[in-house]
């Protein structure tokens, strides 16, 4: 009643369960409680595939987070002013705080830190696709803060929503800081928009490489998504992919045909009878290969977190054994 | 690498392997509570958890993750080993287990009723 309570599989009575394996009144019970508008907290019975799921969502979310770091860090060393490149550092170190916040959250249903990092190495646990996509130019930082980020809000703001309590709180916190990237990105973006030729056409460019990337964002189209229903009702997931998509459409496509950039799709276009945006195909294909490890960075970012992962691994170690001390030999 | 980012080029991820074997899963830092307090006369408030490999550390990190952005007059990490807790689960702990209205201000809601009846009363008798 009263404890420590360390969520281990060993700890937890129904971990493994199918839904249809779990007990029946304890799910209802639960069905009920989110059902009111109540939050799960990590000590409540949940069922298992409410766990699991969790575990998985708010674990790729982390990784999103810690490498979603790298594409615009790869400008840093090279932003055009000084001003612009403390605001860069200070989103990128924004969006690793958001991955130690959501690896938190993922941690309190039972999943240990170390296990995420090792998953994500050995490439179990993915990442958000966008990422492994190339920044070539400084444009395309731009275009990454504004229009990736206003994707991620969007996604974020929807699962803020949701009844998961550890998840929802992390969420809450790292919206009101990606306000902050959404008016830097838009700010770089309407700087190169308003300025040279060069700067313009720098920005189509990198418009031009994100549009598909981006389209893929939010997911495989609804009616060729798995696993939604249940996610539904325990409220995992609050908007279908498509609703998503729409969403950004109808909020960002206007203030891009405001700059005068032209959107790569020429068949992109509100059909004013049914209020949805329609669009080219943005080849699922491609999504799905990036997906399985062919994409342009996959194989980069992977690396560099390794990198990062083995050169700390000796100092996180000998921290752990702090108590240890050299001693000399006595004879 | 052939990296865009001239850091990573120079690193060079790619030659780098460590022959000692990954963490275990449980081999990590234990986890410190953080409470933030917003403002001076507030009350401080939990705001998360981190891994830290001492107390000294768990503030530092701390600084970073919880106060980077937002106000703060003081902060507090607490080890989570060391916190007590009850389980939302076992709330019925915190009912009643008889009738205490004599304990609360909804317990006296009938004294002004009482007050208006006597002076009814005391008019009533003037009257005769």
């Amino acid at each position: 009643m009263y404890g420590n309570l360390v969520i281990r599989p060993e700890d937890i009575e129904n971990w493994g369960k199918k839904v249809h394996e779990e007990d029946p009144e304890k799910l209802a019970e639960f069905e009920a409680r989110i059902e009111r508008g109540e939050k799960i907290e990590p000590q409540d019975w949940m069922p298992f595939e409410y766990r699991r799921q969790l575990i998985r969502l708010i674990e790729q979310h982390a990784h999103s987070e810690i490498i979603g770091a790298l594409p615009e860090g790869t400008w840093i060393t090279r932003a055009p002013t000084f001003r612009r490149k403390l605001a860069l550092m200070a989103k990128v170190q924004d969006e690793v705080g958001h991955a130690q916040l959501l690896y938190s959250a993922a941690e309190t249903l039972g999943k240990p830190r170390e296990a995420m990092i090792n998953d994500l190495l050995s490439g179990k646990s993915k990442y958000s696709n966008v990422f492994n996509y190339p920044a070539k130019t400084w444009a395309d930082t731009a275009i990454i803060a504004w229009l990736v980020d206003a994707g991620a809000i969007i996604n974020q703001t929807t699962n803020s929503k949701g009844s998961y309590g550890p998840y929802v709180r992390a969420l809450e916190r790292i919206c009101w800081e990606e306000s902050f990237h959404l008016k830097y990105g838009y700010d770089s973006v309407v700087y190169l928009a308003t300025g040279t030729p060069k700067q313009r056409a720098l920005l189509q460019d990198a418009l031009n490489r994100w549009w598909r990337p981006i389209m893929h964002f939010f997911g495989p189209p609804d009616n060729l998504s798995v696993h939604t229903e249940k996610l539904v009702k325990w409220k995992v997931k609050l908007a279908t992919n498509d609703e998503m998509r729409q969403q950004f459409l109808d909020m960002y496509v206007p203030k891009i045909w405001e700059l005068g950039l032209t959107i790569p799709d020429p068949n992109l276009r509100k059909n004013p009878e049914t209020g949805r945006w329609e669009y080219s195909d943005p080849n699922w294909d491609e999504f799905w290969q990036v997906i399985n490890g062919n994409g342009p960075c996959n194989k980069e970012r992977i690396a560099v977190r390794r990198f990062a992962e083995e050169k700390g691994r000796w100092v996180r170690r000998a921290l752990l054994e702090s108590q240890a001390r050299y001693v000399t030999p006595l004879a | 690498m052939s990296s865009l980012d001239p850091r990573i080029r120079r690193a060079e991820p790619e030659l780098w392997t460590l022959s000692t074997p990954p963490l275990d899963s449980l081999e990590h830092w234990p986890t410190y509570e953080v409470f933030v307090q917003r403002m001076r006369g507030g009350h401080a408030q939990h705001v998360g958890s981190l891994h830290a490999p001492n107390p000294e550390m768990a503030l530092v990190l701390a600084k970073e993750q919880y106060a980077r952005r937002s106000q703060c007059v003081a902060l507090w990490v607490v080890p989570t080993e060391a916190i007590l807790w009850t389980s939302p689960a076992d709330e019925d702990l915190f009912q009643p287990a008889v009738d205490k209205s004599y304990r609360e201000p909804q317990g006296y809601l009938n004294t002004r009723e009482r007050l208006e009846k006597y002076r009814d009363r005391l008019q009533a008798t003037s009257h005769d």
